[in-house]
């Protein structure tokens, strides 16, 4: 096994030499005919002959507890199989592998908990049954309503802690300019696609799980958590997962229940949340408050910069939004302040959703120094120019690689940003108001502990195993395309199986950090394979050539499929965290524009144009890469606009836990999207050299967007999202 | 009941409470056609019956009798794509897939109304509409795709479209 921490840069030299010219290329996934042919099976497809169906029975009320539960009209109805409530290895909520719900509780923490489930012959039946369920209940006064909660500023939740530097509120008196702003954001679904599905099964004493789960690692571990077994005895299998957005980071209710279902039908058992379901029993993003503060002198040199807000969790889970995570490296500034406040309420957990952190905060940091800029006079670039620091400007880090000064260059200058009007609400198109707005994206690096096997079998082909997930991110065509570089070989001689915890285990799909850590790991099995191909051939690895499935070693040719004839080479790889990991600041950068037209009558919003340049360490696949970074911005564009869970105060319950209500963009709502890639290589990131892509999108798009609708109508919102209705009364008159 | 579904003649039984979907994905394990919502709020279930798009979670399985249904899996395979299947893998028109197979069967449903001469919201004239990008998005805004691939999806659909 090839083992390596990340204690020093390192980049191994066939990526260098690059012989095949794979890795990088826009090539097609390599899943891709299996995805639009519909044969790719997830959760709760494919299922074994006699699987059984299963509902999920939630709780009605808000907060209280079950006293008592009747079955006995669920159970009457023809093919109801069994009724399973009050088993002590029901969990309360979503479990992972920092903390775990209550257990066998009776407890209500928030509507739409599940608290029974119902077995079935059919999906029609079990549904039916699972109405037929009455509960009953003590309900007590439930906490619904954010803005009355208390706020406890000392806690322990999260992991970032409260960052104090110098001495703020000095700093912030002696300033010549400072800006002191408020901002909110709304209840975040992930609101995958597919909607978290289960499918369980018994052999003996072994639990096999295929269930719709970004780092199944994990998972296997809660499973085996929650129903008191030991780890070996549980396999998790996903091998095509329909989204995740963070919302399948942990394990969800639904798939214990299912386990505990199955072993008491002794038949495979699988469910599916409903959509409304998936509103209650899984995580969103907390809605958040925000507070900014930034004191400057009148060049814009910030000499001061707060961040503080308060986040939402329930009584039974540990999560907390690090809502400036971003914030600590992005801006230079002496004095320094950041916290994150906790406010317990009684609703569905909130939870790490795309870019935890980043994808709010820079609503706040991004839109107040766009208005900082304005009362500087300053162009919004120059601002971030004169503040752009040398160093981590809060733990006094090196940065690996940061390249946010060229991605504000080639984004101004691809975008077209000295055509903005710097007046506000002077471009106008007919009934249209015309802007531009820009903000910086970043995105915290995660170097994390990853494995993977790769085999050249005796046909000359290789195969490439590694428990990772491809939740939509392209894992399968970018663990092909490293192993292709690093052996020679195209990517029709390669084979990935993933999905399964059967085989190495990686670091699964969250915090942007599956790429890099995946595809290092295969590197750098790939470098133990080259050591042996050196000795068969004779040769310093060094020196070999592979392309193609030829190697070469100075005047010498041979086909790799005659290297490994009869004795096949199979090779570990695995890649931790290191020195390196921790002496150096790491994250990605981007620069993001955005051009809207404001309804001057009616307040409408439409984005015109979107274009952002990003710099993301070593581009593994630029078709894939850009995909990603163009959702992340959509993603930004709906904050922005539409997307908000509304709770109803008087019972815990969301108004729009569905599609029909809560908006997230359609088809009509984007606009073609530009995105651009500056690569540098970042060899202290991992052997690959990449950063994170899939949450760096989001990071900034919404405060772009925000910030051209302030350039389009001159009105600053506070409260996300900036929906018609706050923008109306505000606009210039027609 | 007898339907015909991908040309083959099919015979079912369902419960008169299942879906179009619920059949074919329980029934016939024509798993390519999704559920992600069972309210026609997203098109991930979209199936062509008699020639037509339609939300297969938002009709009732026993009201098919004798109709032609079309899923993704009747349009081609893995190792015979259909154009508009190829498009999509060209043109990265996907991310998770797991909206894809409504997003093809819709978008070959949409060009069909489109040759039909069918207007839609955003169409300058009524009478022969020209599918541009903002045609096509337009059309196309009853599949949603979470992940957000809706620039490469459109490039894809403009490309089967212009060929």
């Amino acid at each position: 096994m090839s083992d390596l921490a990340m204690d020093a840069p390192y980049r191994p030299a066939a990526l260098d030499r690059a012989e095949q010219g794979l890795l990088g290329k826009p090539i097609d996934r390599y899943e891709g005919p299996l995805k639009v042919s519909g044969a790719a099976p997830y959760a709760y497809e494919q299922a074994p002959e006699g699987t059984a169906y299963m509902a999920v029975v939630t709780a009605a009320i808000g907060r209280g507890r079950v006293t008592g539960i009747d079955a006995a009209a669920a159970e009457a109805i023809p093919g109801v199989l069994t009724v399973i409530h009050g088993d002590p290895r029901m969990p309360a909520g979503e479990g992972n592998s920092r903390a775990m719900p209550a257990m066998g509780s009776d407890e209500v923490f928030h509507y739409g908990q599940g608290i029974a489930l119902v077995v079935a012959e059919t999906q029609e039946v079990a549904r039916e049954a699972a109405r037929r369920v009455t509960v009953h209940y003590d309900e007590q006064p439930g906490r619904f309503d954010a803005t009355a909660v208390e706020v406890q500023q000392d806690h322990k939740l999260g992991f970032l802690p409260p960052v104090n530097r110098g001495d703020l509120e000095a700093a912030l008196a002696q300033a010549e300019v400072v800006l002191d702003r408020t901002y909110t954001t709304p209840i975040h679904f992930p609101a995958a696609l597919e909607p978290h599905a289960t499918l369980a099964w018994w052999e003996g004493d072994q639990l096999l799980v295929r269930t719709s789960n970004q780092v199944i690692g994990g998972a296997k571990g809660t499973i085996a958590t929650a129903l008191g077994i030991d780890k070996s005895r549980v396999r998790v299998q996903a091998p095509y997962v329909g989204g995740g957005f963070g919302g399948k980071t942990g394990v969800g209710q639904e798939a214990i229940f299912a386990a505990i279902a199955a072993e008491a039908v002794g038949r495979p058992v699988k469910v599916a949340l409903t959509r409304r379901q998936t509103a209650y029993m899984v995580h969103h993003r907390s809605p958040t408050t925000q507070r900014l503060r930034i004191g400057c002198d009148r060049e814009g040199r910030i000499s001061a910069i707060a961040h503080e807000s308060v986040a939402y969790q329930n009584d039974d889970s540990a999560f907390l939004e690090p809502v400036p995570f971003g914030t600590l490296p992005l801006y230079a500034g002496e004095a320094r302040r950041f916290r994150t406040d906790l406010a317990r309420i009684d609703l569905p957990a909130t939870g790490a959703v795309r870019a935890p952190g980043e994808a709010i905060g820079t609503f706040a940091v991004e839109c107040a120094m766009d208005e900082l800029a304005e009362q500087l006079g300053l162009d919004p670039i120059e601002l971030r120019r004169r503040n752009e620091p040398t160093r981590d400007p809060t733990t006094g880090k090196r940065f690996s690689t940061r390249r946010l000064l060229d991605c504000y260059d080639e984004g101004a200058r691809r975008f077209g940003w000295d055509k903005r009007e710097t007046t506000p609400g002077s471009r106008r198109e007919g009934e249209w108001l015309i802007g531009m707005g820009m903000a910086a994206a970043l995105r915290g690096n995660f170097t994390v502990q990853a494995e993977a096997e790769v085999i050249l079998g005796a046909d000359g082909r290789a195969t490439v195993k590694t428990d990772m997930t491809d939740i939509g991110t392209g894992t399968y065509t970018i663990l092909a395309q490293t192993a292709g570089e690093m052996l020679g070989l195209p990517i029709s001689a390669i084979d990935v199986v993933i999905g399964d915890t059967d085989l190495p285990p990686s670091a699964g799909s969250g915090g942007s950090f599956g790429a890099g850590s995946a595809c290092a790991a295969a590197a750098l099995a790939c470098e133990d394979i080259l050591t042996e191909l050196g000795l068969r051939m004779n040769a310093a690895t060094d020196d070999l050539r592979l392309k193609d499935g030829q190697v070469t070693a100075g005047a010498r040719t041979t086909p790799l499929a005659d290297l490994v004839r009869g004795s096949p080479i199979a090779a570990k790889g695995k890649t931790t965290p290191g020195k390196e990991s921790q002496a150096t600041s790491q994250a990605s950068h981007g620069a993001q524009f955005a051009e809207v037209a404001v309804n001057a009558v009616t307040g409408e919003v439409r984005v015109r144009r979107m274009l952002g340049v990003f710099d993301i360490g070593r581009v593994l696949n630029e078709k894939t890469a850009r995909n990603q970074i163009v959702g992340g911005m959509v993603w930004g564009l709906a904050y922005a606009l539409t997307e908000d869970a509304v709770v109803d105060p008087r019972n815990g319950r969301f108004v729009n836990p569905d599609f029909g209500e809560y908006h997230v963009a359609v088809n009509a709502d984007v606009p073609q999207i530009e995105a651009y890639f500056i690569e540098e290589i970042d060899d202290s990131a991992n052997p690959v050299g990449a950063k994170g892509v899939g949450e760096l999108g989001i990071a900034g798009s919404g405060a772009a967007v925000v910030n051209a609708i302030h350039n389009a109508t001159g009105v600053r919102i506070y409260d996300m999202p900036v929906t018609l209705d706050k923008l109306l009364s505000s606009l210039p008159p027609v | 009941m007898r339907f015909t579904i991908n040309g083959s003649k099919r015979e079912a039984d369902p419960d008169i409470r299942a879906s179009l979907l619920d059949l074919l994905r329980e029934e016939f394990r024509l798993t390519g056609t999704k559920k992600g919502c069972d309210h026609g709020q997203c098109g991930a279930c979209t199936v062509l019956v008699n020639g037509r798009r339609i939300n297969a979670c938002l009709t009732l399985a026993v009201m098919h009798q004798e109709d032609d249904i079309v899923t993704i899996e009747g349009l081609g395979s893995a190792d015979n794509l259909h154009p508009m299947q190829a498009a999509f893998v060209r043109h990265d028109g996907y991310q998770c897939g797991y909206c894809t197979p409504g997003q093809i069967c819709s978008a070959v449903g949409m060009l069909d109304e489109v040759a039909k001469g069918w207007p839609s919201h955003v169409s300058d004239d009524l009478s022969s509409p020209v599918l541009d990008e903002a045609e096509i998005s337009e059309r196309m805004s009853g599949n949603l795709c979470r992940c957000s691939a809706y620039p490469t999806i459109v490039d894809a659909i403009r490309e089967v479209h212009d060929a």
